[in-house]
């Protein structure tokens, strides 16, 4: 298997993971059994569309129950003799083998996966930003032997670029240094914030120069978020931001104490 | 242009870029100070790769694991880590736990 796999380095390793939970497209070669007309074929691909009900195949790392998924494009690229290239944009934690060995139960023929690429995984694409190892190895050549790093920089991204897909909060200078120190968000610290915060989903809280600070979870969603003066906005999950980088406002008991 | 606008700008544009969108709402209009903290396509290189993620087109044959060990060591960073795995002989996508030589992993975040 080939394709997207976005990879966090050093400090990034804590956040990369969250990808995993976005929506993801793949590009799979499925080998029929037997040959089947174009149009037979075209008719159970489409049959796939939307939500399916899906058993994790018997080597699996999840529970094996049935479950519901959704699969929101699906499409024919080329299809000759008994291989068919599909195109599927889907849920995360959808079984392509899976997808696979179902159509061909469907076709009354029998199918397997033959091939599997990933394209796409929320944020990442097949783009120019997607680089191979080799070319990774180059510019890590040419920034070391050179001091040039502009390569380097067109094939390591900034860690924001895994965090795209989410909802996001901007949050002032004065409530950095306490979320790197793990505290919650609270509503005096929020500078903006984009429409589709939802409470108890993931949230992404920059700092206002665009910098990562922690991923959290929404306690509110952004209509009652923009009302509040007060209170807890979003629970501090995975802090990116080291301690120390932006003043500290927050009070301490000992600071406080000698006031 | 002010700092905060900057950083705006760049969430835009790495938000377009992945094809979604950030409709924003304003609350407080405080710029930012520059005296600390770095917009993030300016850190310094040990920094940028501290703070880098790669879009990595994974060859076959390896596991996911081992690619992600390989880079470690490229880069010479006590960690790293990647999301979601591309197994060489077997796929899926979502959270799991190793299980056997066929199993898949991903990281539990």
């Amino acid at each position: 298997m080939t394709g997207v796999l976005p990879v966090g380095l050093a400090e990034s390793t804590k956040v990369i993971g969250n990808v995993v939970h976005s929506v993801k497209e793949y590009v799979m070669v499925v080998q029929l059994h037997e040959n089947i007309e174009k149009e037979k074929i075209r008719e159970i691909v489409n049959y796939f569309k939307g939500q399916i009900y899906q058993k994790p195949p018997l080597r699996s790392s999840v529970k094996r129950t049935i479950r519901v998924k959704t699969i929101y494009e699906i499409e024919v690229l080329d299809s000759q003799d008994k291989y068919i290239l599909l195109r599927v944009l889907c849920d995360p934690g959808t079984y392509m083998r899976k997808l696979a060995h179902d159509m061909g139960l469907l076709l009354g023929v029998g199918a397997h996966m033959r091939e599997l690429r990933r394209t796409r995984t929320g944020p990442f694409r097949e783009d120019e930003t997607l680089v191979t190892l080799q070319e990774l190895n180059e510019a890590l050549y040419i920034w070391r032997t050179t001091g040039k790093d502009s390569y380097l920089r067109r094939t390591v991204l900034p860690v924001e670029v895994s965090t795209a897909h989410l909802p996001k909060i901007l949050i002032l200078d004065t409530a950095v240094d306490a979320i790197a120190h793990g505290a919650n968000l609270a509503a005096p610290g929020v500078a903006a914030l984009t429409k589709n915060v939802e409470a108890n989903k993931t949230v992404a809280i920059y700092t206002l120069k665009g910098e990562l600070v922690a991923l959290g979870k929404a306690i509110r969603n952004t209509e009652e978020i923009v009302k509040m003066d007060k209170g807890i906005v979003a629970k501090t999950k995975r802090v990116v931001m080291p301690r120390g980088v932006y003043p500290k406002y927050w009070k301490t008991k000992e600071s406080t104490g000698t006031q | 242009m002010g700092l905060r606008e900057k950083g705006v700008e760049f969430l835009d544009k790495i938000t377009r870029k992945s094809g979604y969108i950030n409709d924003w709402i304003v609350i407080r209009e405080a710029d930012t100070s520059s005296d600390y903290g770095v917009l993030p396509y300016e850190r310094k290189t040990v920094d940028h790769i501290n703070f880098g993620v790669i879009n990595l087109d994974k060859p076959p044959g390896p596991t996911s694991h081992e690619v992600v060990a390989w880079i470690k060591r490229m880069f010479n960073v006590d960690k790293a880590g990647h999301g979601g795995t591309l197994e060489p002989r077997y796929l899926v996508c979502g959270v799991g736990k190793p299980q056997g030589d066929w199993g898949t992993t991903s990281r539990v975040s």
